[in-house]
């Protein structure tokens, strides 16, 4: 298949579809972030993930609309705003579901997937009924659109870079807060010794909940940014909840390094290879190549060898 | 295969067995050697790697380098299983039964019979196996608690259920991680008394801090020390070895 | 007292009798003809259900892509019903006759080779056990045998059911794509789609799905049976007890996908066609539900949770279609919070104890409910 292509212009293709991927991966590494210290730190698997996102995503669109009807001014701002009110709106849901729901599963994990999977289910039904089944698109600010030439075949989209530079920074924030502050080691401390933790002090009940609403609400910020590769329905996010499973697993669960490496592997080999075929055989084959690596390594790329 | 490398009359060969862990060596470069019904008993203070040199044999952690022959096998290349299969047993620290099932069905289970999925399907409870299972279930002091769910049962019963469930698998080699440990005075001497019965005819390795068990049991001590041998021989000639009461008896 | 060879003792055989004298006898003479043929339906899901019971009631293995097997038996069926629909003669006005339609559509003009052996209705029911079986009993080798489970194996299982719904979709000229296989007529002559034919198609269904009951009773009450409940509770120990885990949970797993197949293959006959609607993730979990809200531990319970959840879904989606979704929501939350043994526990926990307060019998619990995994008690 790559026959009728020259060796420079694979490079430019590889290039640019490369960059074409950026959203997808700062998708997949947000929502992959938000599932790993969910799952890594607390063990739970969060089936209603994708509807977090999505929920950030129909913040992210309220706001831009908001913003054009009545503020056209500072439209150009109105991606920050969103962002924020995207992250409050998901971490103060996943706040409530922690305390309603997933408290009372920790030590049944299998269960846990079940029930946050039938929340999934109510909430795609609840986006339906407020929001319509019909998709939306938000309309993108002057200043990400159009794209920089970095060489005269190889493009680079401005949202792109725009989103990905976000993705780091929040990766970092978010690294710091789990191994720097105070209430990172708190979690970790949890993790590791519930009862020793609960012993010492820590309130073991709010540092869950916390957790949970800091997973949820960066799924709230990848939804954020999902509008721009996307638009947005009410089961736009079951879509992404397997790949993003498989971002986390692949990546070694406990692994913030890995999680980004595995998003962005499996992000850069499907946007390559939909250059070359339809979209769904990619996706196909990216997936089938996941699952068969995990089926030879299963604990995942980086994880790190403990005495049990 | 390797039988050149040992004396016949070795049930249980330990040679030069390492374990590390992120380069913490729990087991460094040990070597010892167990004789057809022999009683061995470990001693050493904590994080000696008492419970990982039985880990180690019974395959639940694997060896970074170092050999343990069984009779003819390498036990390091084995599944735990298939280690079970050839005739070692373990009793665990904490009692490790099945709750969900019954007394019975508990030992059952431990029954060396159909092992494999078409023999698990295809077992029959016959005469023998309930016979066997009476038995057994009569020297652990269980035996008017055969249908009660292995949940209900006390500490110090979980305890000897577990060592029925291993005295059924009649293995030729039986590791016992600290039987007494967490029970009451009246339990301990019947587990002692027990223990007694179930040791003979076959090889024992125990891990044990009370010393008085220790020296009515022992035919021969191995005292570890930060994963090494610090000395090994009689109770009499342990127990005089400066360098054990230094570390470890003198506390 | 009871002695362990019996495949069921008496709580149980009434239940079984209950269950088959509902769907022989009362259900086929008081539905009408449309409405048995919706029981029909229900009834080859719970085919899943009762595998279900064993890999995850049991097994404590959850697969999250039941349908995954679901739709290999259902298409290797269907495989064998479209060629056979697509006789020269039926297909004369193709460009190539003698393909199926979905295939002369998509310009192919010759049958793909791995469809040239469904002409044989043998190789074709073989097909339906050997195919599922393999594929479980890859996944679950590579996975078991490296110890991967829980959560991990029911993402992967939800991978797999993903992966091959975008197969079937994209891949249209071979699988017939998003709309499956349609127009399916006859089978070996005999013309499946009158109502006489679903009626017979309906009691055929109705002894197969009793001959998994009993073969899934068998392993339930074997030694077998109560290894799997060791395993869920006590994995680790169960090695040390000289039993190869991994042989085990690949066991039930490739009985539970045998099961699945088979209900994927009776629906194919039964409704006529199949799609990949029927092999996804969606489909996969709610047929999971149907095993949670009848019990995961009663294999009787998992035929009445899958005939409840499926009249529910049906009636709710006439009447209200948005309620639907926030019901089967609410179920998936509901079973796991307040009622972990399905309606199964109900029973055995509320019902059974008056019945038997009514009864006077003096013999403790032990229903059809499965719970009492203890009563394959000793003979004395």
């Amino acid at each position: 298949m790559f026959g009728e292509y020259s060796i420079g212009d694979l490079g430019a293709i590889f290039a640019m579809q490369g960059f074409a991927g950026l959203i997808l991966f700062s998708v997949y590494v947000l929502m992959a972030l938000g599932l790993a210290i969910i799952f890594g730190q607390m063990g739970v698997i969060n089936m209603a993930h994708g509807e977090f996102m999505i929920l950030g995503a129909y913040v992210t669109w309220m706001t831009s609309n908001f913003f054009q009807t009545f503020l056209p001014s500072l439209f150009s701002g109105y991606f920050f705003v969103a962002m924020i009110l995207a992250f409050i709106a998901s971490g103060a849901l996943g706040m409530l579901v922690e305390w309603a729901l997933i408290r009372h599963l920790y030590k049944r994990p299998l269960d846990t997937l079940l029930a946050t999977w039938g929340l999934s289910l109510i909430l795609q039904q609840a986006y339906r009924s407020i929001f319509g089944a019909r998709e939306v698109g938000v309309e993108l600010p002057q200043w990400m659109m159009g794209s920089q030439h970095v060489t005269e075949t190889i493009e680079v989209p401005i949202n792109g870079i725009f989103v990905m530079c976000l993705t780091l920074l929040i990766t970092m924030v978010v690294a710091w807060i789990m191994y720097k502050s105070r209430w990172g080691r708190q979690v970790r401390a949890v993790v590791q010794n519930r009862v020793m933790a609960g012993a010492v002090g820590i309130n073991t009940e709010r540092v869950d909940c916390y957790t949970f609403g800091l997973g949820c609400g960066i799924a709230g910020i990848a939804g954020s940014a999902f509008t721009m590769i996307g638009s947005t329905g009410p089961t736009s996010g079951q879509l992404y909840i397997v790949d993003t499973f498989l971002v986390v697993v692949f990546g070694g669960a406990a692994s913030l390094v890995g999680t980004i490496a595995s998003a962005f592997t499996i992000s850069q080999a499907q946007s390559t290879m939909e250059f070359f075929m339809s979209g769904s055989m990619a996706k196909v084959l990216t997936l089938l190549a996941v699952v068969g690596i995990l089926m030879l390594r299963p604990q995942g790329l980086f994880a790190l060898k403990v005495r049990k | 295969m390797l039988i050149g490398h040992q004396p016949k009359d070795f049930l249980l060969a330990v040679e030069g067995l390492t374990v590390s862990f992120d380069g913490f060596k729990a087991v460094n470069d040990l070597s010892f050697y167990v004789e057809e019904n022999e009683i061995r008993v470990i001693i050493g203070p904590n994080g000696a790697g008492k419970t990982t040199v039985l880990d180690l044999i019974c395959g639940k952690t694997k060896a970074t380098s170092g050999a343990i022959h069984f009779r003819d096998k390498d036990l390091t290349k084995m599944k735990e299983n298939q280690i079970v299969q050839a005739g070692v047993g373990r009793k665990f620290q904490t009692p490790s039964i099945y709750d969900d099932l019954t007394v019975f069905e508990n030992l059952e289970i431990s029954f060396p019979r159909g092992r494999s999925v078409f023999g698990a399907l295809t077992f029959k409870r016959d005469a023998v196996v309930r016979d066997r299972v009476e038995e057994v279930a009569e020297m652990i002091f269980l035996k008017d608690r055969l249908n009660m769910s292995a949940e209900l049962l006390s500490h110090g019963q979980k305890q000897w259920l577990e060592i029925g469930m291993l005295l059924i698998q009649d293995p030729d080699l039986l590791m016992l991680d600290e039987p007494v440990a967490g029970m009451s005075v009246s339990e301990r001497v019947k587990t002692a008394e027990l223990l007694n019965t179930i040791i003979k005819n076959r090889s024992v390795l125990v891990i044990e801090h009370d010393m008085k068990f220790v020296e009515d049991i022992a035919h021969k001590v191995t005292v570890l020390h930060q994963g090494q041998i610090l000395s090994e021989g009689t109770m009499e000639k342990v127990k005089n070895d400066p360098k054990v009461i230094e570390v470890y008896l003198g506390h | 007292m009871s002695d362990n060879a019996r495949l069921v003792n008496r709580p149980e055989l009434l239940g079984i009798l209950a269950l088959a004298v509902l769907l022989v006898v009362i259900l086929p003479l008081t539905l009408d003809v449309f409405r048995l043929n919706l029981v029909a339906k229900y009834l080859t899901y719970a085919f899943v259900a009762v595998g279900l019971v064993i890999c995850w009631g049991y097994g404590g293995i959850l697969s999250l892509g039941q349908g995954v097997f679901f739709g290999l038996g259902g298409y290797c069926m269907a495989m064998f019903l479209k060629l056979e629909a697509s006789s020269p003669e039926n297909t004369k006005i193709q460009s190539t006759p003698g393909i199926p339609d979905f295939m002369d559509w998509n310009q192919i003009t010759e049958l793909p080779f791995f469809w040239k052996p469904f002409h044989s209705l043998t190789f074709t029911v073989i097909a339906i056990i050997v195919v599922p079986a393999f594929f479980a009993f890859i996944i679950g080798a590579a996975m078991f045998k490296r110890r991967v489970g829980g959560t991990y194996f029911a993402i992967i299982t939800q991978a797999v059911a993903a992966i091959l719904t975008i197969l079937i979709v994209g891949q249209q000229g071979y699988t017939g794509g998003i709309n499956g296989m349609t127009d399916l007529r006859t089978l070996k002559g005999w013309d499946i789609r009158p109502d006489h034919a679903k009626i017979v198609l309906y009691f055929f269904e109705v002894a197969c799905l009793f001959g998994c009951i009993f073969i899934a009773q068998f392993i339930r009450r074997s030694k077998l049976g109560r290894i799997l409940v060791a395993m869920r509770d006590k994995e680790d120990r169960v090695r040390f007890s000289g039993y190869s885990v991994a042989n085990f949970k690949i066991f039930a797993f490739c009985v539970a996908a045998i099961f699945a197949a088979i209900g994927g293959a009776m629906f194919a006959l039964q409704v006529g066609f199949m799609s990949p609607s029927f092999v996804g993730i969606v489909p996969s979990i709610e047929m999971v539900i149907y095993t949670a809200v009848g019990g995961r531990l009663s294999i009787l319970g998992a035929v009445y949770g899958t005939l409840l959840v499926n009249f529910a879904k049906t009636s709710f989606s006439e009447s209200f279609p948005e309620l639907w979704l926030f019901g089967l929501g609410g179920l998936f939350i509901a079973v796991v919070l307040a009622f972990p043994n399905g309606l199964a526990g109900v029973w055995s926990d509320y019902v059974q104890p008056r019945i038997d307060k009514l009864m006077r019998k003096k013999s403790p619990k032990n229903g059809w409910t499965d719970t009492s995994v203890a009563d394959g008690a000793p003979a004395e």
